[in-house]
This record gives structure tokens, C-alpha cells and sequence, in this order.
């Protein structure tokens, strides 16, 4: 199938350099390179700048690790993000309202915040799950749109995790007050009719890892992070609903939209 | 993956960690801030690890936290740290040291990091596609443009070279 005379491409002689060539090819783009001092002059100043780049960091990697990044010595939290989590927390301030804020207790960092939201999502998940002709405002049709109101709504670039893997649909989102503002929620339906929601406001406490919420015959994981709140509510079969709510944290919290852009 | 394994695989990737970072920030202490924020955030969510290639879930993970950091420097413009512009570069090592540096400051953050994944940390086309959360194709023509923005700046925008008496 491979045509070894065939012109090279631009791909090809980034592959060439970077090992990803297959080996019938190899030959073709040496070839060719003997021949076209351009792409030659091209591709012998891609290896400078390799060599300058593995000159001027490599040895990063052989320099003693300091103490602080020990596993053992890492804090809980990281400190980078502090100034970025105040001002989010005075931007929900400004938004919730001074009642609102007040009305949830002045601490910030009071575990009970966990609660409150919690009880929200479960509360939201309870409501809706049971709605048979209006269970959602914007139909997952059209989950572009969806998205993009309630990301604009809550303040925070918003993304419903395509959850097709573990078999269920995005039945559609509508919008909700929330702890502090606006929520979004975004329902999931599985071929059985199971439903599952996620519910994500705003937050004013510090991160958290996973943790899990039980309610009556429904539970909640959530998770508070860099300032945003997300729960993953359904019946409170802990294990099924924990796979639901890890597929959903891996492409929220390290996919997320912005990675997805084009350059 | 037990939990033991789990640390050693992570533990065993920070030394390429802050490779990456110290490539992708072009300051040691932020650089070790990411690291220490992707360490603390793997450790947090290891659970929630899927047993595939930790050093690439950490890449994910350090890539994510820069992508971030740098939009909080954005919204703080007055916090952007001044560029060291002091020393004229002279020749040698050291100047094509900070050539680099220089150029690679200059380019937008998704390609930076597509080609120090390639170059610097020697992963395949397919793991940086992964990490970025985009098709293959993305990633060679972050690649491409990467390339020729540097070669462009080196080859005409030097400066630094030229101011030399």
C-alpha cells in the first residue's frame, strides 16, 4: 500500500524526526531530503531547536528533588491558587448577596457548607428524577446550547460529560438556584430508565476530594474544586453510583473545555 | 494498581515533572508550585485513577493546573512577573540557552506544551493527543507551527545577537 516515491509531507517529516514514522517510509524521507535542500534546511533546524531544548532542560531531571515535593510532605492543598480562590470567593459573595451569605454563616471553610450543598444537589436530583414530561428546560439534543447558557449562568466554563461509555444519555439540563448563585444540572438516563444528575454551583469552601452523601434511598459523591462545586446524585447504590461519578470527574476536572480548543 | 504501586509510579515521575514544568513556565519556583499542585491533586483523586499510564495522568494534570495558572496571571495582569531582560545574551551555550527560552516564551500555551511533550519528554504523538484532549491532527499541526514560529525567531529575531558590540 505504501508508496515509496510518492512526495513527503509536512507531517511526515515532523513524524520523521519524532520517531513516529513507520519504517517503510523512512527510506522514502531520507530520500527526498537528499534531494530537496529546503525541507532538508527545515528539518536540520527542527533537530537544533530538539537539541537546544533537551541542552537547555534536560538536566531538570537530574537535579536533586527538592524537599518539598517529598509525598509525604505535600500539603493537603495546593497553595498556588489561593489568590484566584479569594477573588472567586468575593465574586460569589457578589453574587449570592449579603443575605444569602449571611444566611450560610459567615465561614467560609465550615464543613456544614459541604452539607448544604449536597443537600441542594439531592434535593434538585429528588425533584427532577421523577418528572416525567418536564424533567429538563433544554433537551440534550441540543447540549451545545445547554452548555453554554449555564456555563454563562453560573459563571464558569461548564461541561456535560459525554457518558455514553457507562451506557447513559444526556436527557438535557435546566437551571437552579444554587448555595451562592445559580446551579446548573444536567440529567442522565441509562436504556433501564435509571436517572442520574449532576448538580455544580459556585463554592466557597475549600477543595475536597471525592466524598459521598447519603440520603433517603439517594446518595451524592461530590467534590469541591478551585472554587466550583460538582455532585453526581442517583439511588444510593454507593458502587454503581461512584462509577457514574468518576466517568464524570475524569472528563470535568482533566478535560476540561478549555483543553479542547483549537490552537 | 495497589496503593504502593500507585506512589512509587508517581514518586518515580517527578523528577520528568518538573522537566516539564520548568520547560512550560520558564521559572523554577512556579514550575515546582505545578508540580507540587499535581502531586497534592494525584494523591487526592488517586482513587478516582483508572489504571492506565500514571505518568501520562500526571502530565494531564500538570498541563490542566498551567492552563489555569496562567488564566488567573491574566485576569491579574499587574502580578505578571517581569521578564529577566537584563543581561544581554553574548554567544555560546548559555546565549542559545536563553535564545530558546525566549523563543519558546512566544508561544501560545497549547503549542508549547504539544512540543514539549514531543521533544522534551519524548512522548508519542497518540499520549499527547490524550493529554490534550484533542485528535492527532491537532497536535502535528501544534507541532508544525511550534517549529516554524521558533525557527523564525531564531533565525531573524535575535536581538540579542545583533546588539553585541
Amino acid at each position: 500500500m505504501v508508496d515509496h516515491d510518492s512526495p513527503v509531507t509536512e507531517d511526515e517529516l515532523h513524524a520523521f524526526i519524532d520517531g513516529e514514522l513507520p519504517a517503510d517510509r523512512r527510506t522514502a524521507v531520507e530520500a527526498w531530503l537528499a534531494t530537496h535542500a529546503e525541507d532538508a534546511a527545515r528539518v536540520a533546524a527542527w533537530r537544533l531547536q530538539m537539541e537546544m531544548l533537551r541542552a537547555r532542560y534536560g538536566g531538570v531531571a537530574s537535579e536533586p528533588v527538592p524537599v518539598r515535593l517529598a509525598l509525604d510532605r505535600l500539603p493537603r492543598r495546593g497553595h498556588m491558587w489561593i489568590g484566584a480562590a479569594v477573588a472567586a470567593t468575593i465574586a460569589a459573595f457578589l453574587i449570592g448577596g449579603l443575605t444569602g451569605w449571611l444566611a450560610r454563616g459567615a465561614s467560609a471553610a465550615a464543613p456544614s457548607d459541604y452539607d448544604i450543598f449536597a443537600m441542594d444537589a439531592l434535593e434538585a436530583h429528588r425533584l427532577y428524577v421523577v418528572e416525567v414530561r418536564h424533567p429538563v428546560e433544554v433537551p440534550g439534543t441540543e447540549s451545545a446550547h445547554l452548555v453554554q447558557w449555564l456555563s454563562k449562568r453560573v459563571g464558569y466554563q461548564l461541561r456535560a460529560p459525554d457518558l455514553d461509555r457507562i451506557g447513559l444519555k444526556l436527557v438535557g439540563g435546566r437551571l437552579l438556584p444554587g448555595p451562592t448563585g445559580a446551579a446548573a444540572f444536567f440529567m442522565y438516563e441509562n436504556a433501564a430508565g435509571e436517572r442520574f444528575t449532576i448538580y455544580s454551583a459556585r463554592a466557597n469552601a475549600p477543595d475536597t476530594a471525592l466524598r459521598y452523601h447519603a440520603g433517603e434511598q439517594v446518595g451524592a459523591f461530590y467534590w469541591f474544586d478551585n472554587d466550583q462545586a460538582f455532585a453526581v446524585s442517583g439511588m444510593a447504590d454507593r458502587d454503581k453510583l461512584h462509577k457514574v461519578a468518576a466517568a464524570a470527574y475524569e472528563q470535568i476536572d482533566t478535560r476540561s473545555p478549555g483543553a479542547r480548543r483549537g490552537s | 494498581m495497589g496503593v504502593v504501586g500507585f506512589r512509587h509510579d508517581v514518586e518515580a515521575a517527578i523528577p520528568a515533572l518538573r522537566r516539564y514544568a520548568r520547560a512550560l513556565t520558564r521559572e523554577t519556583e512556579a514550575a515546582d508550585d505545578l508540580v507540587q499542585d499535581t502531586l497534592v491533586r494525584a494523591l487526592r483523586f488517586e482513587h478516582l485513577f483508572n489504571g492506565g499510564d500514571v505518568r501520562s495522568w500526571l502530565y494531564t494534570i500538570l498541563t490542566n493546573l498551567n492552563r489555569n495558572r496562567l488564566r488567573s496571571l491574566a485576569r491579574r495582569p499587574t502580578l505578571t512577573p517581569i521578564e529577566d531582560d537584563d543581561a544581554p545574551d553574548m554567544s555560546g551555550p548559555e546565549a542559545g540557552g536563553r535564545d530558546i527560552e525566549r523563543a519558546l516564551a512566544a508561544l501560545v500555551e497549547e503549542q508549547r506544551a504539544a512540543l514539549l511533550l514531543v521533544v522534551l519528554e519524548g512522548l508519542t504523538y497518540r499520549e499527547v493527543a490524550e493529554i490534550q484532549g484533542v485528535p492527532i491532527g491537532t497536535v502535528m499541526s501544534r507541532l508544525a507551527r511550534a517549529r516554524a514560529q521558533i525557527r523564525a525567531y531564531l533565525d531573524g529575531e535575535r536581538p540579542t545577537l545583533r546588539r553585541v558590540k
